[in-house]
């Protein structure tokens, strides 16, 4: 099923004007705060009324102002986490759990709730009330009960912008599974791009109300119009190979091995990984006696001079690109061209955990 | 109960408590739907008409009490328009009689009951309903659900305030519906016609002290119960 939005609302001093499409997997929305993410995601849960606008998920309509139908909120079947939690304070974990699966029609096609409270690891929590867990808790629970809702759609609102890093990453794994584990569209709102390397199927970039770039994850966090050119980054896949006692582990991927710091996945697992365009170092020949442990080879396919010294060149490495922000000066001085081979250095510990993700479909488009 | 008890209070005064309870007692359940009705629209709806809306609800705590009692008398007496239609459609009277004297207790305490919940409501997060909305709840469901539960406390406070005002409601009562012995010959208007009468000191005062024994209770009663609805409601 796919969820279509077409959105035209306009505040004082801010117009917000929206067409994207979001496809089964998850579909990041993706923008500084005050780019209009949150009040797309309210349109399409019902909170908001919108000026103009149809949404609609395959052929179930939510809203087509035109023919003045407006579906409210209780009757569009979604899953909706907040960034807040929201979890009702006067319930058990359970009974918070349990709220939507009342409200669902019979013949819903219900998630098992075992099953769901195992994936997110809650076991333990179900007897207890939300003002007795954690942030990272009460989110795994904010989860949990918009999955039980028997959602046609699941959105989620910067749901982890409240937590610190390492609740970060405790969530974060979840959101992975959530996103191979059911076969619902999930709309994602967030100005991380290290949740949208790890997560995006799609990527919805936004600016002042308007769509500045959409496309693949690879594609849109290396454009450098929608990115910024300290934003842009790149996204390679790769599998793990071994895990060291050093605390490094081995991976290989389409431009040769790469040592990162220790990776949760194991052996055999094939996993993205981000990497900021400004972390990699450019050389035409293979360097030597580096501290730099990973040198990747691939083929420059563009380079794209900015308006300040900056300049990004781009890499293919079998089906993934790098891309490098070095100075224009560099590109002068390496006389580098497209075509050439060309070999890119990275720090591994330029790598942080959070940019490394389990991949599911890496949207390839024939995979769809 | 034991009989010193029991005859501690005279017959007189043991019809004027037990009627005191039955009035106040039912002033406040009937006036308790509607006044969470009215504490919700006035804390979260926007109206036409809200500040007058407002303005009657909180009328009887700044009138003088008499002029209320006198206003019921002129609407609801025999002769009033509310009144006949009443008498003539439905054979209500209520002029007079015991639940003339819940009326005007249930108007009196009206206001206290609604500040009470209304400062509860607007403790409510929207936030949460909008959440059970998305979870599929109809307006209905939710309030019931989410909202009903977090307002409880303030729910409770407002109708134990309720009670205890309507116990010792005096001046409008006997404005609207007299001092008639065992219809509406409240604690209060007991005690009035008690000192009306050489030798009914004695008599008054049990009657005081009866109803400082009900105010006391009804206080620590509605604390005990807040505390507990709240420390169940905040969730920790």
């Amino acid at each position: 099923m796919t969820l279509s939005v077409c959105l035209r609302h306009t505040f004082p001093g801010f117009d917000l004007d929206v067409t994207f499409e979001a496809r089964p997997g998850v579909t990041v929305l993706f923008g500084a705060s005050g780019s209009g993410k949150t009040t797309l995601i309210n349109a399409v849960a019902g909170l908001l009324r919108p000026d103009t606008a149809r949404i609609a998920a395959g052929n179930w309509v939510l809203v087509d102002t035109a023919a003045r139908c407006f579906l409210p909120p209780h009757r569009r079947r979604l899953g909706y986490i907040f960034q807040e939690g929201r979890l009702f304070p006067h319930m058990s974990v359970r009974q918070n759990l349990l709220y939507g699966r009342w409200f669902a029609p019979r013949d819903a096609k219900r998630e098992d709730f075992g099953r769901v409270v195992d994936l997110l690891g809650i076991g333990h929590l179900l007897d207890r009330r939300p003002g007795a867990l954690s942030g990272g808790e009460k989110q795994r629970v904010a989860i949990g009960r918009a999955l039980l809702a028997a959602p046609k759609l699941i959105l989620a609102d910067e749901p982890l912008a409240a937590l610190d890093e390492a609740r970060k990453a405790e969530i974060l794994p979840y959101f992975e599974r959530l996103r191979d584990a059911v076969d619902i569209p999930i709309l994602y709102v967030s100005h991380s791009s290290a949740e949208v390397a790890r997560l995006a199927t799609t990527v919805v970039a936004l600016r002042d109300g308007k769509v500045t770039a959409m496309g693949s994850p690879q594609q849109v966090l290396g454009d450098v119009a929608a990115m910024g050119a300290r934003g842009a980054a790149s996204i390679l896949t790769a599998r793990v190979v071994a895990h060291h006692a050093d605390g490094l582990s081995a991976l290989d991927g389409a431009g040769g091995r790469m040592w990162l710091p220790r990776v949760a996945h194991e052996p055999g697992a094939v996993i993205r990984v981000r990497i900021a365009a400004q972390d990699v170092i450019l050389s035409r020949a293979r360097p030597e006696g580096l501290s730099a442990l990973n040198i990747l080879t691939g083929t420059i396919t563009e380079i794209h001079p900015g308006q300040g010294p900056g300049a990004l060149v781009t890499l293919a490495m079998g089906e993934d690109r790098l891309i490098a922000r070095v100075t224009r000066r560099a590109v002068a001085a390496m006389g580098v061209e497209p075509g050439q081979t060309c070999h890119a250095v990275i720090k591994s510990v330029a790598i942080a955990p959070q940019d490394v993700g389990m991949v599911r479909a890496l949207p390839d488009e024939d995979a769809r | 109960m034991p009989e010193a008890i029991t005859t501690w209070l005279g017959p007189d005064e043991w019809q004027a408590v037990w009627l005191s309870l039955r009035v106040a007692f039912w002033a406040t359940l009937v006036s308790l739907p509607l006044g969470i009705f009215v504490a919700y629209a006035l804390a979260r709806w926007e109206f036409p008409g809200k500040q007058v809306l407002n303005g009657l609800v909180h009328m009887p705590l700044i009138l003088p009490p008499v002029v209320t009692g006198y206003l019921l008398l002129i609407t609801l007496g025999r002769r009033g328009s509310v009144g006949q239609f009443l008498e003539e459609w439905f054979g209500i009277v209520v002029a007079f009689r015991w639940t003339g004297a819940a009326i005007a207790a249930g108007v009196m305490a009206f206001p206290l009951m609604v500040r009470a919940i209304r400062l509860a409501v607007e403790a409510v997060d929207p936030k949460l309903e909008a959440a059970a909305a998305t979870l599929g709840a109809s307006k209905p469901w939710v309030f019931a659900t989410v909202t009903l539960p977090l307002i409880l406390p303030g729910v409770i406070a407002g109708a134990i305030l309720a009670f205890a005002k309507a116990i010792g409601e005096f001046g409008a009562t006997i404005t609207f519906v007299s001092n008639i012995p065992g219809e509406t010959r409240t604690i209060p208007s007991a005690i009035y016609a008690f000192l009306q009468v050489p030798g009914g000191q004695e008599a008054a005062g049990r009657l005081v002290i009866v109803a400082i024994i009900i105010a006391m209770a009804a206080l620590i009663l509605s604390e005990f119960i807040a505390r507990r609805v709240a420390k169940r409601v905040s969730g920790s």
